[in-house]
């Protein structure tokens, strides 16, 4: 403990004679005794610096991370290359270490970092406007909703089915805080149902969410599908994934109002699931109605030019109860990640980037659907992701490598089971692409699974039962 | 000091976006080869009309280029780890390295969301033993984790309470607040479809109980308060306010902005708070990172327990008698998921990793220090010019900051919080909060935290003693300041009239 903090006993001694106690304990009889804690914390005594790396470097160990076998897993978050130089930017202490920029004049650097972010978001989008940052992507869906019903006044949400099954259950908690009634549309071939998506739809209809590639890696026809969505008179809100939109028309061109999604993608770790970004653009006349941090161009007294956080009579700490959202921090270190990454890729990179993703997973696709056992869940165009379905054995036993002693001890494979989040796709499962899958990896799980699926039928065939991890 | 005609250096460094520095042609990513068949046109594996055809206009610049850009940019910063920071109600305290080597291991940061619990055992293990040190520091047996950040930590809580109240046959509408709230709580209250209904401040500074008992009735769903309370006090009443809220119905909502001050020494659970959200980033020494990451979590008492975000991390004991940790995603009476995923985990460990180098011992430790500076640097403001322009809102012993009114320096100096603010730029010290909480006129709350040393604290009441004193004679140095940073004083309400907030084409 006395590393952290400096005060000696003799600097403690001074502090209490000055302020005229005898201890400090004498400051804390504000608290009245009936709520005074009167024993210690129940937990451990401290411990030095090298046993707490030990301790959390053994907890880190028990896990099987993306370092250590080949992870095909995808579903909204994914395996890229970070390039060196961003962990090099973000952890410099002017970076890392800064409050939120409540005093322009001494943080201009960081008030650069949003607007050129801002820049590259609405680039990427195709959408004018964009904000600093949001938490995540599917929290970011509460934000697009909340923009839409008070833009509209109108209180119904129609959800596509291929919209992330989190974004989707997110949607569904906020909905019940600001009133909002959730209609969902469901998928036909891996695309969202035309058919229902027009029957949904209405003049009560706030917002219309659509998210491409959607859930099962399927590329939807954004502009087709948003027509029935603008002649009712309801906003188009697009979720996409950052790394297609090298190859995909962006959702600006395709009509939509509002584009959000995950930003871990672009220059940001998978830590288990965060903290990365989520990203929020909009349509120009909603620019006052934005959620979260804008940061803006201005002139300083001198002339000079210079950044501020813009618009602020937006924001919970200006407006408060009439604010635009409750939303309080940016993840501002996490957008400079992926402005460095953005930056690194170029112009050039990021299209050649999305490509390397195109070509590769429809390696992938063809080498998977020629195995015996297995065939694709659909025919629709993927870019980086693709749906599988297991049409002889339960998916967690194909995954799990049932009763192998091919592989003993070794973790299964890394893909991402459908069934968890769709039980119509209980013998399924998604296969994400990214760069540090080489082909060589991309035979490496095709070959598992063959030998995976020769496994569990010789096992069969001797009669030892199956291990019944199928169903969950 | 006052050198408006000379720039300084890195006023003559002007912003350049890197945008700007971009030349067609240049590039600093060298990606893999494809390795598999590279001739097919993308068109035949994409049908065209879904393609993009206009790139996005992303810099071409080269990697030297971009690394001397941001960090040239970056000393355009203040930051915690190059000098004082005494923002009130942000809680700027020193974040060890270690937490950042620890959240660096492969093991958790390259380590997938969607990976099975069995292969993430040991991210599990982090998740219950933060959720076991919270419930301890709070007072409160269950946590989620789940929350983004404070202001998420709040809207999880009050719809807590609606799913509550739901199941309970109620539907009560009103949420009260203190006038001294933080600006999420308000937000939050709307955001959650509930109305707030503000309660004033008495002359002690804790909540007004003749105006609290005239508005709790049982269309209350919600009282959210923090304790100690934005002026540095703590509420005496507490007792007393918890029973008023509770016999109508009312759950008891703590912000837990403060937290700084008082772990170890009292808990929200055992001044009948239901439910608490906790600012890792504050308390727990997660670093700022110029506005988040940061994280939220929520402890709640057991009648709110069923309601908390799915999904829960939860053990049991295998017949060896080692732990297994697991995903509960079966709670049916669950308000859902506030995020996706299972929450910032590598926030998570860094927190945890702050709570194992102090222990118990050492986190109230830190609260004790924590109030003997604030109440230090209270007393050193109250001497002197600062005493007498700048005199403490509410003058008793202070928790863990304390709230000066400018009103005084306002009307006899002509200087504003603000300009003050702006002329402790040029000493080098990042100013304290201005004009929050908005009951204080030209409101200064200052938080100077338990890692700074007493010569800090006393150079910073120095500097204010000199800028007092400089203003007797000459305020317009105050009003015009800064002199020093990277740009002088910014045109806000420009910025606001018409948004540039994108680098133009």
């Amino acid at each position: 403990m006395g590393g952290y903090t400096p005060a000696t006993p003799d600097d403690q001694a001074e502090m209490l004679a000055a302020i005229g106690v005898a201890s400090i304990e004498e400051l804390f009889e504000q608290i009245p005794p009936e709520v005074r804690l009167d024993r210690p914390l129940e937990l451990d005594p401290g411990l030095s610096e090298s046993e707490v790396f030990d301790q959390l470097e053994y907890l880190a160990s028990q896990n099987i991370s993306t370092d250590r076998v080949s992870s095909f897993l995808g579903a909204g978050m994914y395996d890229h290359y970070v390039p060196a130089i961003v962990d090099a930017i973000t952890s410099r202490s002017e970076f890392l270490t800064p409050y939120t920029p409540y005093q322009p004049e001494v943080s201009q650097g960081g008030l650069q970092v949003m607007f050129e972010f801002q820049t590259a978001m609405s680039e990427l989008t195709g959408l004018p406007v964009a904000n600093a940052g949001l938490y995540e992507g599917p929290s970011a869906a509460a934000s697009a909703a909340y923009l839409a019903m008070g833009a509209t006044g109108r209180s119904e949400l129609v959800v596509s089915r291929g919209l992330h099954p989190h974004s989707r259950e997110t949607l569904a908690t906020h909905a019940a805080g600001f009133g909002a009634s959730i209609i969902e549309v469901g998928l036909e071939d891996g695309l969202t149902d035309p058919d229902q998506l027009l029957t949904a739809v209405s003049e009560q209809t706030a917002a219309v969410f659509l998210q491409n590639p959607n859930f099962l890696g399927a590329v939807e026809d954004i502009t087709a599908l948003g027509e029935a969505v603008k002649a009712a008179g309801a906003l188009l809100v697009v979720a996409v994934d950052p790394m297609t939109l090298g190859i995909l028309r962006p959702p600006g061109e395709c009509g939509a109002d509002i584009a959000y999604g995950e930003g871990q993608p672009l220059g940001n770790r998978l830590d288990f699931g965060g903290p990365s970004f989520g990203f929020f653009c909009a349509a120009e006349r909603f620019i006052r109605k934005m959620p979260g941090r804008i940061a803006g161009e201005t002139t300083d007294l001198d002339g000079r030019r210079g950044f501020v956080l813009t618009l602020q009579t937006r924001e919970q700490h200006i407006r408060r109860e009439k604010a635009t959202s409750n939303i309080c921090t940016a993840q501002a270190l996490n957008a400079l990640a992926a402005m460095v990454h953005l930056a690194w890729l170029g112009k050039r990179g990021f299209i050649e980037l999305g490509e390397l993703l195109v070509r590769r997973t429809a390696f992938a696709r063809e080498r998977l659907r020629g195995i015996d056992g297995l065939e694709l869940l659909h025919d629709a165009p993927v870019v980086r992701e693709f749906a599988v379905r297991s049409n002889r054995y339960p998916v967690a036993d194909l995954l799990a490598r049932a009763g192998s002693d091919l592989h003993p001890g070794e973790p299964g494979i890394q893909v991402y089971p459908l069934g968890r989040d769709y039980p119509e796709y209980e013998d399924a499962f998604l296969v994400a692409i990214t760069e540090k899958r080489s082909p060589i990896e991309i035979e490496g799980l095709a070959e598992d699974l063959e030998l995976s699926l020769e496994d569990l039928a010789s096992t069969r065939d001797s009669g030892s039962p199956s291990r019944n991890g199928g169903s969950r | 000091m006052k050198g408006a005609a000379t720039e300084t250096p890195q006023q003559a460094d002007r912003a350049v976006t890197i945008f700007e520095k971009s030349v067609p042609g240049r590039r600093a990513a060298q990606l893999p080869a494809a390795g598999v068949e590279e001739d097919t046109p993308i068109a035949e594996l994409i049908p065209g009309h879904l393609l993009r055809e206009t790139p996005a206009e992303l810099p071409e610049v080269s990697e030297p280029e971009i690394v001397r850009h941001y960090n040239r940019i970056s000393r355009r910063n203040f930051d915690l780890d190059t000098g004082f920071y005494p923002l009130g109600s942000c809680t700027m305290k020193y974040n060890p390295r270690v937490n950042e080597r620890v959240a660096s291991l492969p093991g958790f940061a390259a380590l997938h969301p969607g990976t099975s619990a069995d292969d993430a055992q040991g991210a599990l293990e982090v998740m219950f033993l933060l959720q076991s040190s919270l419930s301890e520091i709070c007072g409160l047996p269950h946590v989620s984790l789940q929350p983004s950040a404070g202001s998420q930590g709040e809207l999880t809580g009050l719809l807590l309470a609606r799913a509550y109240h739901a199941d309970q046959g109620r539907n009560p509408g009103k949420v009260l607040t203190p006038d001294t709230a933080h600006g999420t709580n308000p937000a939050s209250v709307t955001m959650a479809g509930y109305e707030v209904v503000k309660v004033a401040t008495d002359s002690e500074g804790g909540v007004d109980l003749e105006d609290l008992r005239s508005k709790i009735d049982d269309d209350v769903a919600c009282l959210m308060l923090t304790n100690p309370n934005t002026l540095g006090v703590f509420d005496r009443n507490i007792t007393e306010i918890a029973r008023l809220a509770h016999e109508c119905g009312a759950l008891l909502y703590y912000d837990g902005a403060n937290l700084n001050a008082v772990m170890g020494q009292t808990r929200p659970g055992d001044m009948g708070f239901d439910i608490v959200h906790v600012n890792l980033h504050k308390s727990f020494s997660q670093p700022h990172g110029g506005g988040g990451p940061g994280a939220g979590p929520i402890a709640v008492s057991d009648r709110v327990e069923p309601y908390l975000p799915r999904p829960q991390v939860v053990f049991e004991v295998t017949e060896g008698g080692l732990l297994k940790f697991d995903l509960d995603f079966d709670r049916p009476r669950s308000i859902g998921r506030v995020r996706g995923f299972q929450g910032n985990f590598g926030v998570f460990v860094r927190s945890l990793a702050y709570i194992l180098s102090l222990g118990g011992d050492g986190l109230a430790e830190a609260s004790r220090l924590a109030v003997l500076n604030a109440n230090y640097l209270k007393k050193r403001l109250s001497e002197g010019r600062a005493g007498r322009y700048l005199p403490v809102a509410f003058d008793r012993h202070c928790m863990h900051e304390f709230v000066l009114s400018g009103a005084a320096m306002k009307r006899e100096l002509g200087l504003r919080t603000t300009d003050l603010a702006k002329r402790l730029l040029d000493f080098g010290f990042h100013p304290p909060t201005v004009y929050f909480p908005l009951l204080v006129e030209e409101a200064l709350m200052v938080e100077p935290v338990e890692t700074e040393p007493k010569e800090q604290l006393d150079g910073f009441a120095e500097a204010i003693e000199r800028i007092l004193e400089e203003a007797e004679s000459d305020p317009e140095i105050a009003r015009q300041a800064p002199y020093s940073t990277p740009v002088r004083r910014l045109d806000e309400v420009a910025a606001t009239r018409k948004p540039v907030i994108r680098q133009q084409r």
